[in-house]
């Protein structure tokens, strides 16, 4: 479905819209503060892009980097062309330690592999630890956000879902009721658990270590308890120097959730003694991203979800609209170097307002990429025959006053003599809600005209 | 100084009183302005929706009608970010390079070229400003709240000079309206849900008039406030600018 027809549909219901927009924008309103609270945030967002931008134009040399140090540190490194490759990879190192129960901390890059469900069906369990994560799991639904999964449910629907799936008691939405009843289900698990499966946020190079941040701490749980730990990353997650977290843990957290640091931001190095510990570090399709020149700086992303908290359009379209495992503005950029076709209602999903771009803590351009996509879009995927000729007719009218003057003429007649009933129909988009504007006497050019003439 | 006066299409068509209030405050302000006649549109409109190929010919003739002025002004700001931003479809001859540079927005010519606030207008009313998002972030009109810079605003400077005129706060300083051009048609649910919320801010607010330095963004409100009835007028920032009692 376009992105049109699923905000519309998520809009019947004006009242979640409105709770949806106000949390969203809640956790805007504590960036705002966050990144006002430190000195020199715009230096920093300088830096960090500065930075990513480094990283991106010696990504070869960096991974080499990052793989001898990570394998001087006794970690296995794997490489993964693909979400396939990815999804075989860690099935087999699973096989191999006969691992049945798995727990998982965040990771948008196994949803993009859609690791789950391909594990699954091989007769693995995997529990997803985060909390949010967990009961968008429940739900059989993908995150709506990708910090926040589960933002589009309301407390009373969590409520209904760890009644049927927990066995709990109706609590008519207590949080902190809801939150003990996860954490002792959870706790099983974790203790259960053969392996522990996470997701990287920042892989560095000069060291072979990684940092994953949570605020749960179900990451460090996870792979501390269990005797092997994956960390699946994609490739762009490099940064040069281990002294380069400090800008980036600084941006990370106060983007995403207006908090000055994330409550656990672990650094793993190497495995623990009789552990194992892998990273399997992967492409789909970022090296066809990276070599399109006008769309490369998206790899910047630390995917804070900031982007989608500011969006005017996410906050009132939820994410499940945009159809895609990156949502949001970020994701509109990404998604259709993926599947172009699939994903060319995504591009137009914005009203250019730029502040995505100016919300971006690794400064990508966002908008601009937007606008980029869609010069594309229209010539790579079959436009409706009409949408197409009207576009030109407009051109060829718009490249000639005296045709314009015309048009303008009669459009202006038309708007004031054609009766409202018929002006503000269905057929008409824009006077469906809104009214037309009244017409009257000349147009400026013919104002301009008699003033001059006189 | 001779400036040529860019009265983009949809205001030349339906909203000439803007293109008079601009006309009328650029001579006030002893400005030798001339309106080149013929001219057509930006292009704009195109180039949103992914035609910019087609829109080559009616750039060209923006540059052509506006080549010999030293300064190119218009009442609308996201008309003028298009011509300084996409401009780039046109080979960039001397005269294309320079028509961009020279393009300016209204409030941002009376404040940054001719160096002037108080136009001796006066308006007293309770005035909310909708910032439109080209104009701000694309034309870097004020600061916008996503960035950690000093505040400042080009609109609130030449409305705080209005005697009379009272300035209201917002909820939220500088959130789109949900026009978006071909937006407000192919999105038509979120563009009216965004500028129902963008009135209600107003509203909310104690605001009388919304004021705004382009006036597409406030024909898709006016059009919201008309359809429901609100008591609420819309101006444009021309007109509030050009207004004496
Ligand atoms: S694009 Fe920027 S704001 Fe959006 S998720 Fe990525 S880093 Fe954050």
């Amino acid at each position: 479905m376009a992105h049109a027809e699923a905000a519309a549909k998520f809009n019947e219901n004006e009242a979640k819209v409105n709770w949806h927009d106000k949390a969203l924008w809640f956790v805007r309103q504590k960036r705002d503060k966050q990144a006002h609270k430190i000195q020199g945030w715009e230096q920093l967002r300088d830096y960090a892009s500065a930075l990513k931008a480094n990283v991106l134009s010696n990504l070869d040399n960096y991974l080499v980097q990052f793989e001898e140090n990570a394998k001087k540190n006794g970690v296995t490194v794997h490489w993964a062309a693909n979400a396939e490759e990815h999804n075989k990879i860690v099935h087999s190192i699973l096989q191999k330690h006969n691992a049945k129960k798995i727990v998982k901390s965040k990771s948008m890059l196994t949803e993009e592999c859609h690791l789950n469900p391909f594990l699954e069906a091989n007769d693995i369990e995997v529990i997803d630890t985060d909390l949010g994560e967990r009961i968008v799991q429940l739900a059989q639904e993908p995150p709506s956000h990708i910090v926040l999964p589960a933002i589009h449910k309301t407390k009373e629907e969590v409520d209904e879902l760890f009644q049927e799936h927990l066995g709990t008691k109706p609590s008519g939405g207590n949080p902190e009721y809801l939150t003990r009843e996860a954490r002792k289900h959870l706790r099983n698990k974790f203790l259960q658990a053969d392996a522990a499966i996470t997701g990287v946020n920042f892989a560095v190079a000069d060291t072979g270590g990684f940092v994953v941040c949570t605020n749960e701490g179900n990451a460090d749980m996870g792979a501390h308890l269990a005797k092997v730990h994956i960390a699946c990353m994609g490739m762009e997650k490099l940064i040069p120097q281990e002294k380069h977290l400090g800008i980036f843990l600084r941006l990370l957290a106060r983007s995403a959730t207006g908090q000055p640091i994330t409550t656990y931001s672990s650094y793993f190095n190497k495995p623990e003694e009789g552990k194992e510990m892998h990273i399997v570090i992967v492409d789909n399709g970022r090296t066809e991203q990276l070599s399109r020149e006008d769309f490369r700086r998206s790899l910047h992303c630390i995917r804070c979800g900031a982007c989608m908290n500011t969006c005017p359009i996410y906050r009132r379209s939820g994410g499940h609209s945009y159809d895609a495992t990156i949502p949001g503005p970020i994701g509109s950029i990404l998604s259709p170097g993926k599947d172009l076709t699939k994903h060319s209602s995504l591009p137009f999903a914005s009203t250019l307002c730029g502040s995505c771009s100016d919300v971006c803590p690794v400064k990508i351009n966002i908008h601009e990429q937007l606008y980029k996509w869609r010069q594309i879009i229209v010539k790579d995927v079959p436009q409706p025959f009409v949408k197409k000729n009207i576009m030109k007719a407009v051109g060829s009218i718009l490249a000639k006053p005296k045709t314009y003057d015309f048009v303008g003429k009669s459009t202006r007649f038309m708007l004031k003599n054609t009766p409202k009933s018929l002006i503000n129909s269905k057929i008409n988009t824009w006077g469906h809600a809104r009214d037309l504007p009244e017409v009257k006497g000349d147009n400026f050019e013919e104002w301009y005209k008699k003033k001059t003439e006189k | 100084m001779k400036v040529g006066l860019f009265i983009p299409c949809y205001i030349n068509q339906l909203y000439p009183q803007v293109g008079i209030a601009s006309l009328e405050l650029l001579e006030k302000l002893g400005v030798d302005v001339e309106y080149p006649l013929g001219q057509t549109c930006c292009g704009q409109p195109l180039g949103n929706s992914g035609y910019e190929d087609d829109s080559k010919g009616t750039c060209q003739l923006f540059v052509e009608n506006f080549k010999n002025y030293d300064y190119i002004v218009g009442p609308s700001g996201s008309c003028v970010y298009h011509v300084k931003k996409h401009f780039d479809i046109l080979e960039q001859t001397e005269d294309v390079k320079r028509v961009r540079e020279n393009t300016y927005e209204l409030c941002q010519f009376i404040y940054q070229v001719l160096g002037k606030t108080d136009l001796g207008a006066s308006f007293p009313h309770k005035v909310g400003i909708h910032k439109s998002c080209h104009g701000l972030r694309g034309l870097r009109l004020g600061s916008c709240s996503e960035r950690m810079d000093p505040h400042f605003s080009t609109e609130e400077n030449l409305l705080k000079e209005v005697k009379g005129l009272e300035l209201k706060t917002l909820n939220r300083a500088d959130e789109c309206c949900g026009f978006g051009g071909t937006f407000s048609v192919f999105e038509e649910a979120i563009s009216v849900k965004m500028g129902k919320d963008r009135i209600q801010d107003h509203i909310d607010s104690d605001v009388e008039v919304i004021t705004g330095a382009d006036h597409s963004c406030l024909m898709h409100l006016e059009g919201l406030i008309n359809r429901n009835k609100q008591p609420l007028k819309v101006m444009h920032i021309a007109e509030i600018l050009n207004s004496s009692i």
